[in-house]
């Protein structure tokens, strides 16, 4: 290690930070359900799955991409309401862990649902981007990681737009701040939650769009959901920016550590690092980055 | 257990001025300025200020407890009352100030040692353990004293044994003394709220504490139910000879049962003195029929 | 001492009494190797993993999404102890358990400052964490072949048990002997404990309670009692492992017994495990029976999956307490009698 290669740190680094964007898009769609319904939705895996596989295979039948995203939204909406309906609403005032649990229930239902309908095997997707890296400086970087960046900030600033300016969205927030004052002054929880969902709905699509392109839109696709707690741990269970600096984080550090730290154990240690920093960092602050800290009523 | 409450009975009356208790460093000299305090006192705040994201639950509180006494906390919703309880049971922190039990002065009150310090305190919400039996709910008041090992209580030998039939003697004349031996094998999530509250109180007083702090015991009671519990706590009193702190609403009950008051109003001590002198007092009489102000903290 | 199922005694000793006497009688009767190799074994051994695991979960609370983690470390455990130290099995085995038990106590760890989700974390840590390691270092595995292990003969004192038979007889004896050591830890004190902290951490705590030890003792039992059948589930079951076979689908699959069979009863286990491993063999019956075979084997594993993410759902919304809760009240409609409820909050 005696001569460090600056340009290819940064490299490394600049790549970290672009895959971190990928986990932040996955974290997005388990805060807004969180914000909402205090609910970690394992199900969000799934659903990205449910979102990638049901595009493809609409284009592998003939349809017009444009049309094809907008059925698949519509799918994915419903989905979400009927989530809502037939899952959450009866489990309402459960414990936590009770909802989550039931979560994971849902995540295999969807899983299940999603390769019965389309078959299991991997389908290859192509955005129209090419993977070529292109030369920055001296370092390279990946033209497809930088379009997914863009598209995620693209994303990031319309769910803002929509909770900031729109009267949909301003109750959503209320909601989130506290759900019984809501109620009380006649917000419609239900319609709430089914915007939140549809949104996540709408995070799904385009995570596992990202996702899908770049891994190949297949079963493992689900798993995307086990980069994203780490990071939700980062950053706060309850915060999009929490989620967007603690993917960023997890990336880079992820990265970082399998080029300098991996070659010492053997490699492949990316599975496991995340969840240690997040550990770690749990440790010294456990409401996360962005969380909202707990005071506890006794 | 008993030597250990022996030990620290010996301990009572030390406390006033100040003067015994171990000088540890950073632990400000007290002035011993409990105003009329002219009994001993082993449980008091000193200087006790606490606020929560700049909310101030707590203004310098001083407040000594009498030995043996039963010292009511009133005030209006949001006057700090159950924060005070939750200052001494360590619950919250103290921004400034200390909590004295035993002569032992402290910057964070030894939340798991408090039983064996000899602190007990009911909650305001019911801390019951939903899950268990009422039997086994007040035999988890004695669970601190005891010593056996997993091995020795799988087996029912050694120092098992003879906490076993401890627990269930002590629990059961717990049982008897709040009259509550048909509930015994219940669950106590299923008994009516008065009943619960009753099995709090018997939890609290099975390992004969020498303060008890019961956070509104009466409230949310029938008449009759309120008139029964007071009995109990006379009976307690008189039984096991312990400091109580009790916070209540009801203020007829309260003139009727306590010796000494300390009115609260937004964080702050307004008033101390007997039952008498307290209802006399021009500043109380402001908080209670003065300026309405919206509860902030039940 | 007073549980809260407030059963009358004899009727608390007669189910398990009968069941390990159905146990022993009637599977050679059957004789159908079949019946022990795809059916009896893998229940038995997942039976006592749900155990484990609800010793954590329904008793104390603490969520846990790593059991397959520990159900490795049991087995590779009991495996490099055979083949470096050469202990007779039994010993093997509790020295399994009590590796497993150690490493269960540094992954719970955690749980001294987290609840909940974040605890959810720390034990996945623990499940990827362990399954990367036995791959990555092949010492584990004597320099196998991406980690595959071949169980050694079960032999005790002289006796081997060779046929599926014996190694059925073999499992049996080790899970009742475990499960009923379990049914007693949580009626004693410590077990009390445990409950006092799944139903209300805070006031435990003020109460006197030893949570912090509460904690740590959960998990270390715990991981011993689900390392103890990972040892079954590799040398008396499968009899070859690779760390693959522990991952985080196994991790669910003993959450999913738990949660089916009902949180906080011991019995419990045992019926969501039979579910669990009856339902593939039902339902491959059923798709050669009604749909002529129709259905390819991936297909059928969809449906399965399905079938068993609906289940947990119809559980948790209609009956959280699972199985043993519904089978308790079915043939007696009793009318006050008390039921335990789980109530795996953690606040």
């Amino acid at each position: 290690m005696g001569d460090f290669d600056l340009s290819f740190f940064i490299e490394v680094l600049v790549g970290g930070l672009l895959s971190g964007v990928m986990y932040a898009l996955v974290a997005i769609g388990f805060v807004l359900i969180y914000k909402t319904s205090g609910v970690l939705n394992f199900a969000q895996g799934p659903l990205l799955l449910f979102a990638a596989l049901t595009y493809v295979s609409l284009i592998e039948r003939g349809i017009a991409a444009p049309l094809a995203l907008v059925l698949v939204f519509a799918a994915m909406a419903l989905i979400g309401i009927a989530i809502e309906r037939t899952v959450l609403t009866p489990l309402a005032n459960r414990p936590p862990i009770t909802l989550f649990m039931a979560t994971l229930g849902l995540a295999y239902v969807v899983e299940g649902s999603a390769q019965l309908l389309w078959g299991g095997q991997v389908h290859a997707l192509d955005l129209g981007v090419s993977d070529t890296p292109f030369d920055v400086y001296g370092v390279f970087v990946s033209r497809f990681d930088l379009f997914a960046a863009g598209v995620a900030g693209l994303m990031v600033a319309a769910l803002i737009a929509f909770f900031q300016f729109t009267r949909v969205g301003l109750s959503f927030r209320a909601a989130a701040a506290d759900p019984y004052a809501a109620g009380a002054i006649g917000l419609r929880l239900h319609a709430i939650l089914a915007t939140a969902w549809i949104a996540a709905g709408f995070v799904a699509l385009v995570a596992g769009l990202l996702w899908g392109a770049r891994l190949g839109v297949q079963f493992s696709l689900s798993l995307v959901v086990l980069k994203a707690l780490p990071v939700l741990v980062l950053g706060g269970f309850d915060s999009i920016l929490g989620a967007i600096v603690g993917g960023l984080i997890v990336g880079a550090s992820e990265k970082l550590a399998e080029v300098y730290i991996g070659p010492f154990f053997g490699g492949g240690i990316e599975i496991w690092f995340a969840y240690v920093v997040a550990l770690v960092f749990l440790l010294v602050r456990p409401a996360g980055l962005f969380g909202r800290v707990q005071v506890e009523r006794v | 257990m008993s030597t250990l409450a022996r030990t620290a009975v010996s301990y009572r009356g030390a406390a006033e001025g100040d003067s015994l208790s171990p000088a540890r460093p950073g632990s400000r000299a007290s002035s011993g300025a409990q105003g009329d305090g002219a009994k001993s006192a082993s449980l008091a705040l000193e200087g006790v200020s606490l606020s929560f994201g700049g909310v101030a639950a707590l203004r310098d509180v001083d407040l000594a407890f009498a030995d043996g006494s039963i010292t009511a906390v009133i005030g209006p919703n949001g006057a700090g009352k159950t924060s005070l309880i939750n200052v001494i049971t360590g619950v919250y922190t103290p921004d400034r100030g200390r909590v004295v039990i035993k002569g032992r002065s402290y910057s964070r009150s030894p939340t798991s040692r408090l039983a064996s310090l000899g602190v007990a305190r009911t909650f305001q919400n019911l801390g019951l353990f939903k899950g268990l039996s009422t039997f086994d709910n007040i035999a988890l008041g004695l669970s601190f004293a005891a010593r056996s090992t997993i091995v020795e209580q799988a087996l029912g030998v050694g120092r098992a044994r003879a906490e076993v039939a401890r627990t269930r003697r002590k629990t059961d004349e717990a049982l008897e003394h709040l009259h509550l031996e048909s509930y015994r094998d219940r669950l106590v999530g299923s008994l009516p709220y008065g009943v619960q509250k009753r099995i709090e109180l018997a939890r609290a007083s099975v390992a004969e504490p020498h303060f008890l702090l019961l956070d509104e015991p009466l409230a949310g009671m029938t008449m009759d139910d309120k008139v029964e519990m007071t009995a109990f706590i006379r009976s307690v009193r008189s039984r096991l000879g312990a400091t109580i702190v009790l916070i209540e609403h009801d203020i007829g009950l309260v003139m009727s049962l306590s010796d000494r008051v300390a009115v609260f109003d937004y964080g702050r001590k307004i008033a101390e003195g007997t039952p008498a002198e307290v209802q006399a007092d021009q500043a109380v009489i402001d908080a209670y029929l003065g300026v309405p102000h919206a509860d902030e903290e039940a | 001492m007073s549980s809260p199922a407030s059963l009358p005694a004899a009727a608390r000793w007669l189910f398990p009494v009968l069941a390990i006497a159905v146990a022993v009688v009637a599977p050679p009767l059957m004789n159908s190797d079949y019946l022990y190799e795809a059916i009896l074994l893998p229940f038995l051994a997942l039976s006592l993993a749900g155990v484990g695991l609800n010793v954590l979960m329904g008793y104390t609370g603490q969520l846990s999404l790593g059991s397959a983690a520990f159900l490795a470390i049991g087995a590779y455990a009991a495996f490099n102890i055979n083949l470096r130290v050469g202990l007779p099995l039994p010993v093997t085995i509790v020295a399994a358990g009590i590796i497993a038990a150690l490493v269960g106590v540094v992954f719970g760890l955690p749980s001294l400052r987290l609840r909940g989700y974040y605890l959810a974390v720390s034990t996945l840590a623990a499940q990827f964490f362990v399954q990367w390691a036995l791959t990555r270092f092949p010492w584990f595995s004597n320099d196998s072949n991406s980690g595959v292990i071949d169980a050694p003969t079960l032999s005790v004192a002289g006796i081997h048990f060779v046929t599926p038979l014996g190694r059925y007889y073999f499992t049996l004896t080790i899970v009742a002997l475990l499960t009923a050591l379990s049914a007693r830890l949580v009626t004693v004190k410590t077990g009390r404990d445990l409950m006092a902290v799944r139903d209300h951490e805070t006031a435990a705590k003020i109460i006197g309670v030893p949570v912090l030890k509460a904690k740590l003792v959960a998990f270390a039992y715990s991981s011993f009692v689900i390392g103890v059948a990972g040892v079954l589930w590799a040398f008396a079951y499968l009899r070859t492992v690779e760390p693959d076979g522990f991952n985080l689908d196994r991790s669910f699959q003993i959450l999913f017994i738990t949660i089916i069979g009902g949180l906080s009863t011991i019995r419990g286990a045992f019926f969501g495990a039979a579910i669990i491993v009856a339902l593939p063999l039902l339902l491959a019956r059923a798709s050669s029976g009604l749909a002529g075979g129709a259905l390819d084997s991936g297909s059928l594993d969809m449906i399965q999956r399905i079938v068993i993410g609906v289940l947990i759902i119809g559980f948790l919304i209609a009956e959280p307490d699972g199985l043993a809760a519904l089978i308790q009240r079915a043939p007696n409609g009793l009318a006050g009698r008390v039921r335990p409820r789980s109530s795996p909050a953690t606040r």
